[in-house]
């Protein structure tokens, strides 16, 4: 019997870089198919390939054994495929059946039977073990029960393959349970699953065949009885780029950051940052390693005072600085790479030298009373320019016309000139050259060399070893290991990184 | 790049004049004649020429709110509301309060900037404490403002002797003097002149204009930057309002000498297209006035000269900001 589904060769290209290579992978029907790997990976770009909603450059799409082309989710439904979102595709304020009823196709005839279709879904429902009230709205239902809404909406066409996208990154873990017999209930249909994931421990338990995406290649498909976490963990990070940043040992000196239980809420009102602690002294890189969204962008958010905590403090040279203004923190010496450049690190449609001054309205160096001395700012852009080496035509040119690279040596210089006592640098080197990588972390290095206390946050693990004097790992909104960078080693932090704590891990 | 920011405008223009002869034609005239009698009814006198700087400082004081706004990221479409609370305001002081020329017309300035500026500023606290799109709630607030002076004209403060829904006549102490006898040309034009070049000053010199002008790019970033967001959005609409509300001031003082119903014909949203059409900088802001000031005032003269209705001035109008917004529409919206 041919495989249920089989994707050939798919290649997806995004500029210059590749989401998707050559990537082929088969599912049999009554498997469970987990596509592993990290954020970035090209595991989303390549569901949203077979579902229709990317066109690939190139590559074909089979089942059944027999070619298909794919061009609108419509088609994917036809086939019989469904998918479950990160992001639910339900309207709150419409009731479970409006909702199924609207991912209708018109030929389901002009005259809708709410009673009919309602009985449905409680069918459904009872048949995988669940209950749904039709009638209830979207908006007073739990996250779970939404979740459950979107496979009610799969089931009803009739889907044979189901894809889910992270599906547990919103559950509770009982929600978690109840949607693994879910897909147990699946399996025995002869049904297939795709579930997406990076959390190593729900991979093994949940899946028949595991494909490791990596850098936009799939990397290995093995079966799960081949394999363990820990290789996993060392297949998913890879380790083909070191970097070699040259440094001395650090000297740390008095505590710069201090961060005690903090605890902050993320965007879906869950605990992203969860009682978590460290501490950060002058003259040294602590490094978070960490899968993405564990909580790295909530915890700079609070240290940085844009986003208010719940319980716990930050302390910054002993000064309590918990949900202060953004800049009344930014004032006690604080520089910050944002993880996200081009939407928070730089105003994309001004000019490189607007960028580079832009702390200057605070600075009284930079002010006559209520005028700004803008001469005098540009004399200091030229010479962040000059001493950064971003390489631009003019300082009167939009940023957004410059490169990634030189985008991000601007923000780099602009922080750095600030002479920071802490400095947090996410994600420092994302999308730029190999060049610039060097240059920036050598200026990180040289920062901490003047004393500066550096927080790196960065889901690259090589950036995290390159660079840290003492490392932390992230797992879902606490530090979970924190150890100093001799005794790290890939293997330990990559299962760190994937939520094993210390006594498991022995265990395994 | 700066050619290019001229050369659009101008543009727009010329396109507008050229399909607008095309609809005179289709009506029936000759548009060259129209367009003659136009420039003429704008510029050919002396009076001609101070009715247009008459309408010229009413658009300015529009434009310069809408632009203010429009910096700092905020769309006010409640210019209309904010100048007639403005107007109320300084029409009271005008109206009930004694006091010599030089003081009485400052503070008759102050009371209308502050009623503007305080109905501006409703609508921005509205977006810092709920969410409110300023969009939403400035166009409904021009409702409650013209009901309300509607309201006020036909009771509270309606003249003595009268039947019409007015106030009484300001007191000459407030009037604005002519600046040139025999005209009803006054020193509104020069404060509105005035208000151009602080505006120029304030978004070009100070650390305020700076920081406000962060927000209107990036919001996130401003926040980043330590920038305090809220504060700014407030304040913004607090000026802008003031803003709308000195246009209201200068019909008041300068033009009308007493509030009505219907102390306005719309000019709050001639700001949009005033501003649109300028670039939202100073002097782009002051050009397009005297140009929106000039059809205004040469759309009376066709009106009794010739058979067209006033309408075709509002025809000329919609399409040079329709050349403009087309090509705003390619510039992506900075969020």
């Amino acid at each position: 019997m041919a495989d249920m589904l089989e994707l050939r060769n798919i290649s997806k290209l995004y500029g210059r870089n590749y989401a998707n290579k050559n990537i082929s992978l088969t599912v049999k029907s009554g498997e469970v198919h987990c596509l592993l790997g990290e954020n970035g990976a090209g595991k989303s770009t390549l569901m949203n390939v077979l579902y229709g909603l990317t066109k690939p450059d190139s590559g074909e799409i089979f089942i059944d054994g027999s070619e298909v082309s794919i061009l609108s989710p419509r088609d994917a439904i036809r086939y019989g495929i469904g998918m479950v979102h990160q992001h639910f595709m339900l309207i709150p304020a419409m009731t479970v059946v409006d909702n199924i009823i609207l991912s209708m196709d018109e030929s389901s005839g002009l005259i809708l039977n709410q009673k009919k279709i309602a009985k449905r879904i409680r069918e459904i429902a009872g048949k995988y073990g669940f209950e749904v009230d039709p009638f209830m709205k979207v908006s007073d239902l739990s996250v779970g029960q939404q979740q459950r809404v979107e496979i009610i909406k799969a089931i009803y066409h009739d889907c044979r393959l189901l894809i889910l996208d992270e599906p547990t990154a919103v559950l509770t873990p009982r929600e978690t349970e109840e949607l693994y017999a879910i897909i147990e209930r699946f399996r025995k249909e002869n049904k297939s699953v795709i579930f997406i994931s990076h959390k190593l421990h729900e991979v093994m338990h949940v899946s028949d065949v595991i494909s490791v995406l990596r850098n936009g290649e799939c990397i290995a498909t093995l079966n799960k009885e081949e394999t363990d976490e820990a290789s996993l963990a060392a297949c998913m990070v890879g380790k083909e780029v070191s970097f070699t940043v040259e440094k001395e040992k650090a000297h740390p000196g008095e505590a710069v950051l201090e961060v005690s239980g903090l605890s902050t809420k993320g965007k879906k009102g869950n605990l992203a940052v969860d009682d978590l602690s460290l501490t950060v002294h002058s003259g040294e890189i602590y490094g978070v390693a960490g899968v993405d969204g564990n909580g790295q962008a909530e915890l700079i958010e609070t240290i940085t005072g844009l986003v208010k905590s719940e319980s716990g403090k930050v302390r910054i040279l002993g000064h309590d600085m918990t949900n202060r203004t953004p800049g009344e923190i930014l004032d006690q010496g604080i520089s910050h790479i944002p993880a996200d450049r081009q939407s928070t690190g730089i105003l994309m449609h001004e000019s490189l030298e607007k960028n580079l001054t832009l702390y200057d309205y605070r600075n009284p160096e930079y002010r006559k009373g209520i005028f700004m001395d803008w001469k005098k700012a540009k004399k200091q852009a030229e010479d962040m320019v000059e001493k950064y080496g971003v390489k631009t035509p003019g300082l009167s040119l939009n940023i957004e016309y410059l490169s990634g690279g030189n985008q991000q040596k601007a923000v780099v210089a602009r922080e750095l000139e600030k002479k920071p006592e802490l400095l947090i640098a996410a994600h420092p080197t994302r999308g730029v050259d190999i060049g610039a990588i060097e240059f920036i972390h050598g200026e990180i290095v040289k920062a901490r060399d003047q004393g500066c206390a550096v927080l790196l946050i960065s889901t690259e693990l090589d950036e995290i070893m390159a660079l840290s004097d003492r490392i932390g790992v992230i797992y879902d909104g606490r530090i979970i290991g924190e150890m100093d960078r001799e005794e790290a080693t890939v293997e330990k932090i990559g299962m760190l990184m994937a939520g094993m704590e210390e006594n498991e891990r022995k265990a395994v | 790049m700066n050619m290019k920011k001229i050369i659009k405008p101008v543009l727009s223009i010329l396109l507008a004049l050229l399909v607008g002869a095309i609809v005179i034609a289709v009506v029936g005239e000759n548009p060259l004649d129209i367009y003659r009698s136009m420039l003429v009814g704008a510029f050919g006198s002396k009076s001609a020429v101070a009715g247009t700087l008459v309408k010229t400082t009413t658009m300015i004081f529009v434009g310069l709110s809408y632009g203010f706004a429009y910096k700092c990221g905020l769309v006010n479409i409640g210019i209309e509301g904010q100048l007639y609370m403005g107007g109320l305001l300084s029409a009271l002081a005008a109206i009930y309060v004694e006091l010599p020329a030089p003081i009485h017309i400052p503070l008759c300035l102050i009371a209308g900037f502050a009623g503007g500026a305080i109905w501006g500023a409703i609508a921005g606290w509205l977006k810092n404490r709920f969410n409110a799109s300023e969009m939403i709630t400035t166009v409904m607030m021009n409702y409650i403002a013209t009901y309300f002076v509607a309201f006020m004209v036909n009771g509270p403060i309606k003249e003595k002797d009268g039947t019409y829904p007015q106030s009484e006549r300001i007191l000459d102490s407030a009037r604005f003097p002519t600046l040139v006898p025999g005209t009803q040309l006054t020193i509104g034009i020069l404060i509105a002149i005035i208000a151009v070049v602080l505006y120029i000053i304030y978004w070009k010199k100070t650390a305020g204009g700076f920081e406000m002008s962060v927000v209107g790019s990036s919001e996130r970033v401003a926040a980043y930057a330590g920038i305090p967001v809220k504060r700014m959005i407030i304040t913004s609409m607090l000026i802008s309002g003031g803003l709308g509300g000195l246009a209201g001031a200068a019909e008041v003082l300068g033009v009308q000498f007493k509030i009505m119903d219907g102390l306005s014909s719309g000019y709050g949203f001639d700001g949009i297209a005033v501003s649109l059409l300028g670039n939202n900088s100073g002097i782009g802001i002051m050009l397009s006035s005297l140009l929106f000031g000039a059809l205004r005032y040469g759309g009376n003269a066709i009106q009794m000269f010739t058979s067209l209705p006033i309408a075709v001035i509002y025809i000329l109008q919609a399409l040079v900001i329709l050349f403009v917004v087309v090509d705003v529409f390619r510039m992506e919206r900075r969020k």
